[in-house]
């Protein structure tokens, strides 16, 4: 499954494999990511996508595989050079996991802040400056996130993963829970952010008109295993059953919804 | 038919998971107390625990303390006063309150108040990937939640302590003085003749013990809740029961160290 194109990839996934007691999530997974690239990785519900993105983040530990980023092997390194990688990796959270004791503006400076990249002046200056580039006014940084709507906490999520210019950005169901309005919104801001940094992107999803405008590339997961990959502009014609299921939302083929497990 | 062996499984079982959990809790422990030895060290966070462990638990400590301090002096009147042994009573009201009931009062007071607030809020954290998120922000969890509520909970509770102490004893002299017909002066004299430097350093290390313990409690069932509102609260159950079976068998082994020959 392996990609011809992507000799070098920024993010080279081998053989990743995650259960949880007897629960098998990730089973083998292989995934190159094309530095300045965007790959969506589609999925059910409880597909495991979540956990493959923090197995990447290292917030959770993979039981067998390799997780390369540049080159380097992150599962391998030492706890202060593994922080270093993290710190160049930027993630929007599903549910927008912003600090609901922070005010909006302490959120989004926060990775400013941490790596002393900015005094508490100037990072208040530089917050109400991302917040515009995710079409908010300075002036909601004064605000709780609790103050704010799906869509605005969306926003701030986004822009407290693009502070400290990461080269390389997870997005977690960018669009889940939002009007389709908005998930248009999101998904070009997203877009805006991973183009004007130069970024590599990994964005889960399982809303179909989300993949195709966030990804370059695309990838099914189901049972734990890649069952698809090729370019995000194929997913509604791939050829593949699985893939042509998931996308048109069938509920007869060869994805059967388990409901034990 | 019940097998005999199932019960020395389920004994053997139940032992296994207690070694366990106590291992987890020590390393947890060491790690968050390690931290404190690192840098950087978030002091708004340290002083925020602080305020809450001391400042905002004075009135239900004071409440306690003045009315225990109150009913000692009572019931050693009336067990005493056939043997007309009534001077004693000073001494009994500063020994009791200052060795045992201060810091064990307190203790128990404080646990239900912060480490139930410590566990909810830890545990809110967890269930909302705000704890995941910290890690994406170059800020180690452990370092900027758990360490400074360890050194606030050692520092905060012994300082309850003291105005316990002062609290309990005067409500003891309220009692002997209004209620008893004790001479004021005579009563104070029999206090400081018999409380010595020992009596009030080994209280206030128990303190120190017991705030530790706490905010431990707190910060470990938070830290490592699961399961969304549920696992939210019976995290906070768990810390409340276990900082207060923990506070009165480190209050025995303490007194034995301390007080026993
Ligand atoms: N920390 C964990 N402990 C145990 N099980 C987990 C944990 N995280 C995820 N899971 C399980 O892994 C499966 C995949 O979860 P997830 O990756 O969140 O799904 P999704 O594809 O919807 O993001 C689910 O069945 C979930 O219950
Ligand atoms: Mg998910």
């Amino acid at each position: 499954m392996s990609d011809p194109s992507t000799n070098d990839p920024k993010i080279r996934i081998r053989g990743l494999t995650k259960a949880f007691g007897t629960k098998t999530v990730l089973d083998g997974i292989d995934l190159d990511v094309a530095a300045g690239t965007s790959m969506v990785v589609i999925g059910g519900s409880g597909s495991g996508k979540s956990v493959l993105l923090k197995c990447i983040l290292g917030l959770i530990e993979p039981d067998a595989g390799s997780i390369e980023i540049d080159g380097r092997d992150v599962l391998r390194l030492p706890r202060q050079e593994r922080e270093q990688v993290n710190a160049r990796i930027g993630m929007l959270f599903q549910a927008g996991a912003l600090f609901d004791s922070l005010t909006v503006w302490e959120n989004v400076a926060f990775g400013l802040l941490a790596q002393h990249k900015a005094a508490r002046a100037e990072a208040r200056q530089r917050a109400g400056a991302i917040l515009a580039q995710v079409g908010l006014d300075p002036s909601v940084g004064d605000l709780s996130p609790a103050e704010l709507s799906g869509g605005m906490q969306k926003r701030v999520g986004l822009a407290r993963a693009i502070a400290a210019q990461p080269d390389i950005l997870f997005f977690d169901e960018p669009t889940t829970g939002l009007d389709p309005i908005m998930g248009a919104v999101i998904d070009g801001l997203i877009v805006d952010c991973v183009k004007r940094l130069g970024s590599t992107a990994i964005a889960i999803t399982h809303d179909m008109a989300s993949a195709t405008r966030i990804g370059d590339r695309a990838a099914m997961l189901f049972r734990g295993k890649l069952v698809w990959q090729g370019p995000a502009a194929d997913l509604l014609h791939s050829g593949n059953e699985m893939v042509d299921q998931f996308t048109h939302g069938r509920r007869d083929g060869p994805i059967q919804m388990e409901l034990r497990r | 038919m019940i097998d005999p062996l199932d019960a020395v499984a389920a004994v053997g079982r139940g032992t296994l998971g207690a070694v366990r959990a106590t291992g987890a809790v020590a390393l947890f422990g060491a790690a968050g107390l390690s931290h404190l030895l690192r840098p950087p060290f978030y002091g708004r966070m340290f002083l925020l625990a602080l305020v809450e462990f001391s400042y905002f638990s004075l009135p239900v400590v004071a409440l306690t303390a003045v009315f225990s301090g109150a009913v000692i002096a009572l019931q050693s009147f009336t067990g005493f006063s056939r043997f007309g042994a009534e001077s004693a009573i000073a001494g009994i009201v500063v020994l009791s309150v200052v060795r045992e009931l201060g810091p064990v009062l307190a203790g128990l007071m404080v646990a239900g108040r912060v480490g139930a607030a410590m566990a909810a809020e830890l545990g809110t954290m967890r269930v909302t990937d705000q704890i995941d998120a910290l890690g994406t922000l170059s800020t180690n969890p452990m370092k900027y939640l758990v360490a400074p509520r360890l050194l606030a909970g050692v520092i905060a509770v012994p300082l309850l302590v003291v105005v316990a102490d002062i609290l309990g004893v005067a409500g003891g002299f309220l009692v002997s003085t209004a209620k008893l017909g004790f001479n004021p002066s005579g009563y104070l004299t029999s206090t400081f003749n018999i409380l010595t430097t020992a009596d009030v350093v080994a209280g206030l290390a128990q303190a120190a013990t017991f705030g530790f313990l706490i905010a431990l409690m707190g910060c470990y069932h938070g830290y490592n809740s699961k399961g969304g509102a549920q696992g939210v609260g019976s995290a906070t159950t768990s810390a409340v029961v276990a900082a207060s079976i923990l506070i009165l068998a480190f209050d025995y082994v303490l007194t034995e160290l301390f007080f026993a020959r």
